[in-house]
């Protein structure tokens, strides 16, 4: 192989590569870009104000989807409301309490698996645990259900964030005499704050579109209902039962919510993304 | 050679400690005077910061840590499990190498401190915030704005913050761990004029890295080396005729 | 060597009385109930799991005694005569995983490379979100893409060209959904998560390091194949595995688009079935302890394959830390 073919040949190699490289970001951006055009184009012409005004209908009939986006506001709001503490005191536990700690580390690798679990799982455990006693679907095991998906994802991101803060402003806390508590809430906590909060959020939109869980605890319900200790409608199960039905207007209404789920989701990620930026152009 | 009539502010006893099997301070001996400035210094790694860190017992943060020996504050032994851990540091004020604002105003910053353990009314706090501003030679330049946050100041003032949050609680010793190593000299020269304001009223120990800053702010030197104290003198006897080889080594740059 | 001892005076104030005990006293109680919660914050992520793996593990219990090891070795699903084996769901997971990877894994890399190093630096900001954002759509968006869009398409454009050119391993009626289908939208639905985690690892990879082999002439591939990939390992596997156990759990894209059919078949484009999406399809409706029994079962062991993933990615990882380590 003289030298000019061996340069030949590398040049090329990189030229190919790079072209290949090149179509696989096409490749993908084709089908994403698929994905939403159809999404638009099914869910605008569908989003009547009916859909906010009016419930799931009966086969056949025209409706909208108020039962469903109230439930889901309700059963994803409580949850949040329950698994974040919980998750960000796990999280402060593994960062700041006792990091090193052997429960640490079993903690950690324990999260790690409920972060990869497949929500369908986390469902059947809620059944098992809630649905199947009580003998009833019900908004609270869809909250429960939600819960428990929420706090590995807000467990990480607290965890994450409490590392990035440094250690020399905790230790100038401790040096005023305070006690650890202090230090952790007023000053560590401070500090990550945006990281924390968009941790959070990304965890709220992760349980917004989740399906799965729901099918076996929330269930449906045709009617309006805020009482959670009966079967509540939620946009997700809604949009599933919906979608697979063979009737135009519920397919219709089906694609009315999963653009507002896109859309929320969408919104949870995008103020994620800015809380984080405004924070790294701060220092 | 040490006026013994002045009062002894903090008195250490056979002090070592070690990072798990590394002794980092040997047997450490030495008489803090009250209402001096006292500086550390040495080779980088001699124990300098270790020792100081003892003094409000910062190392107990960390895990695989022993010390042994007395560290008499007051004829109190600060190293005694009974002594809260948290009055020590409320009465041992400390300022770090870089500075440490807390993310929240500057207000805030000073408040922090002295609501841990003090009850005060709105306007005896700001009284007390204006009154620690004005010991730090920082009041004139933030007066204005005390609800902007700490890290918006340039890196001097974020350090006189930090000098102006440890007095507000009024501690009676304070702790400097090299505060001027991340400061330009005009910063520098600011925060050294306020040193020679603060000795009036507080028992200060300066690490530094920085010889002439010793010779400059401080009335007695301690010459660490390899964790232990090679000689302890007024600063001037210490620059000018160390009784040791190893310090007059040190001082005249042959090693460091 | 200490100099000439000082001798003690009277000292100016006893230390540190003016903060009362009290006060100490009360600050220790709330950092004992702080710490208290934290620590059963982080026992309750200990204790989810454990209930899970109970819950579970009592509630397939009855299909575990009574089919035992047949579970794994049959394809009978029947619940007529109760008679119910896990081969049909876990071979239609692995090979829908199977089939996501292989179209995904490379495709995330050359959008990892293209980010990196070939993007007009304008594009790569908003182009990068756009990955980022497209991996928070729900799976339940792809799944109805999947059903009302790509499967009329590819029946129509693509399955008569297939069942002609392309062999038995793609033959079947031209219906859109399938097993190769549900492979191909979970393949979409991972894109954006792999390709983020590669992307982001490959920005870490030390501007110097790179610099060096340009600095000898190295082509972008040569340096990308040899500095890059080697420096990343680590990372571009745990991007993998993150991607692998999406693709094993995922159920809603999975159950609309694969047509939960209980047999296996050789063709790719016939109807399958998944673990998961036959529990998304079967739960509600399942009458009877023993097919309820034997569905708790699969979802057990889906748990335990994404288990086994995590871990095996995770000692991998492990080994590589530790490799690592010996060679610096």
């Amino acid at each position: 192989m003289n030298a000019g073919f061996k340069h030949y040949y590398r040049r090329s190699t990189n030229a190919f590569a790079l072209t290949l490289s090149l179509f696989a970001m096409v490749f993908g951006l084709f089908w994403l870009g698929w994905i939403l055009y159809t999404l638009f184009i099914h869910a605008i012409p569908a989003l009547k104000s009916t859909v906010f005004v009016q419930n799931t209908p009966p086969p056949g009939e025209k409706g909208g989807l108020l039962n469903a986006i109230v439930g889901s506001l309700m059963m994803s709001g409580i949850a949040t409301c329950i698994g974040t503490p919980i998750g960000v005191l796990a999280g402060t536990y593994l960062a700041e309490i006792a990091p090193n700690h052997y429960l640490s580390k079993i903690t950690r690798f324990i999260n790690g698996i409920l972060l990869s679990a497949p929500s369908v799982v986390i469902g059947f455990f809620v059944y098992a645990l809630v649905v199947a006693k009580s003998g009833h679907f019900s908004g609270w095991a869809g909250v429960i259900a939600l819960t428990i998906i929420l706090i590995p994802v807000v467990v990480n991101s607290t965890e994450s964030m409490l590392r990035l803060v440094p250690q020399t402003i905790r230790e100038a806390a401790f040096a005023l005499g305070a006690p650890e508590w202090k230090v952790i809430t007023l000053v560590a906590y401070r500090a990550a704050r945006s990281g924390i909060l968009t941790g959070v959020l990304l965890a709220v939109a992760r349980i917004s579109g989740e399906t799965a869980p729901l099918l076996f605890t929330a269930l449906n319900n045709q009617f309006f209902n805020s009482d959670l200790a009966k079967p509540m409608a939620n946009l997700p199960v809604v949009i599933f039962q919906f979608a697979m039905s063979p009737y135009d207007d519920w397919q219709d209404l089906a694609w009315a919510g999963a653009f507002l789920i896109t859309l929320s989701v969408l919104a949870f990620n995008v103020v994620a993304r800015i809380l984080i930026r405004n924070k790294n152009a701060r220092h | 050679m040490l006026d013994t009539n002045l009062p002894v502010k903090i008195r250490v006893k056979n002090l070592s400690f070690y990072y798990g099997a590394f002794e980092a301070l040997k047997s450490i001996n030495l008489s803090i005077l009250d209402r001096k400035v006292t500086a550390f210094i040495g080779p980088s790694g001699c124990g300098k910061s270790t020792l100081l860190r003892t003094f409000n017992r910062m190392n107990e943060l960390y895990p695989k840590q022993k010390t042994t020996g007395e560290i008499l504050m007051n004829n109190e032994n600060i190293l005694d499990a009974r002594q809260d851990v948290n009055r020590l540091r409320a009465r041992v004020g400390m300022v770090f190498q870089k500075p440490t604002p807390f993310p929240m105003s500057i207000h805030d910053n000073i408040a922090f401190g002295v609501k841990l353990y003090e009850n005060l009314s709105r306007i005896e706090m700001n009284e007390r915030i204006e009154w620690a501003l004005q010991k730090a030679a920082l009041w004139k330049e933030v007066k204005d704005k005390l609800k902007h946050s700490g890290t918006s100041l340039s890196g001097g003032q974020q350090q006189r913050l930090c000098i102006a949050r440890a007095i507000a609680v009024k501690p009676e010793v304070l702790l400097l761990d090299e505060p001027t190593s991340a400061l330009d000299p005009i910063s520098t020269a600011q925060i050294e004029e306020l040193m020679h304001e603060l000795r009036k009223d507080y028992t200060i120990v300066i690490v530094t890295h920085n010889m002439q800053q010793a010779g400059r702010v401080s009335d007695y030197t301690t010459f660490m080396y390899l964790g232990e104290v090679i000689e302890f003198n007024k600063t001037h006897k210490i620059f000018t005729n160390p009784d040791q080889k190893l310090t007059e080594q040190y001082i005249t740059g042959h090693f460091g | 060597m200490q100099s000439s001892e000082v001798v003690a005076s009277e000292q100016v104030s006893t230390f540190s009385k003016s903060i009362t005990d009290v006060a100490l006293k009360r600050q220790a109680i709330l950092n004992f109930g702080f710490r208290t919660m934290t620590w059963f914050a982080m026992l309750s992520v200990i204790g989810i799991l454990l209930a899970i793996l109970l819950a579970l593990g009592i509630g397939a219990w009855p299909a575990i005694h009574t089919f035992g090891i047949r579970f794994f070795s049959t394809s009978e699903w029947n619940p007529v005569t109760q008679e119910f084996g896990a081969v049909v769901p876990i071979v239609g997971t692995l090979i829908t995983s199977v089939i996501a990877m292989v179209i995904a894994v490379p495709v995330s890399f050359g959008i990892a490379i293209f980010l990196t190093e070939l993007s007009p630096s304008i594009l790569k900001r908003p182009l990068g979100t756009a990955i980022e954002l497209l991996a928070a759509i729900p799976s339940i968006i792809y799944g109805m893409w999947g059903l009302f869009v790509f499967a009329p398409f590819f029946a129509k454009n693509i399955q008569p060209w297939m069942n002609e050119n392309m062999g038995p391993f793609f033959h079947g009626p031209p219906m859109g959904i399938g097993v190769l289908t549900a492979g191909l939208i979970l393949a979409i639905m991972i894109i954006p998560f792999i390709a983020a985690v590669m992307r982001d690892v490959f920005e870490v990879v030390p501007p110097m390091l790179k610099e060096s082999a340009y600095g000898l002439g190295a082509t972008t591939w040569e340096v990308l194949w040899n500095i890059v990939i080697p420096e990343t390992k680590t990372g571009v596997i745990g991007g993998i595995m993150l991607g692998l156990g999406r693709a094993l759990g995922e159920t809603m894209a999975v159950t609309f688009v694969i047509g939960n059919a209980h047999h296996l078949s050789r063709s790719l484009t016939m109807p399958g079935n998944t673990i998961s999406s036959s529990l998304a399809n079967e739960f509600t409706e399942a009458v009877g302890e023993l097919y309820t029994s034997s569905l708790i079962e699969l979802g057990l062991i889906l748990f335990l394959i994404t288990f086994v993933v995590l871990a095996i990615s995770r000692l991998l990882l492990l080994r590589l830390r530790k490799k690592e380590g010996l060679q610096s």
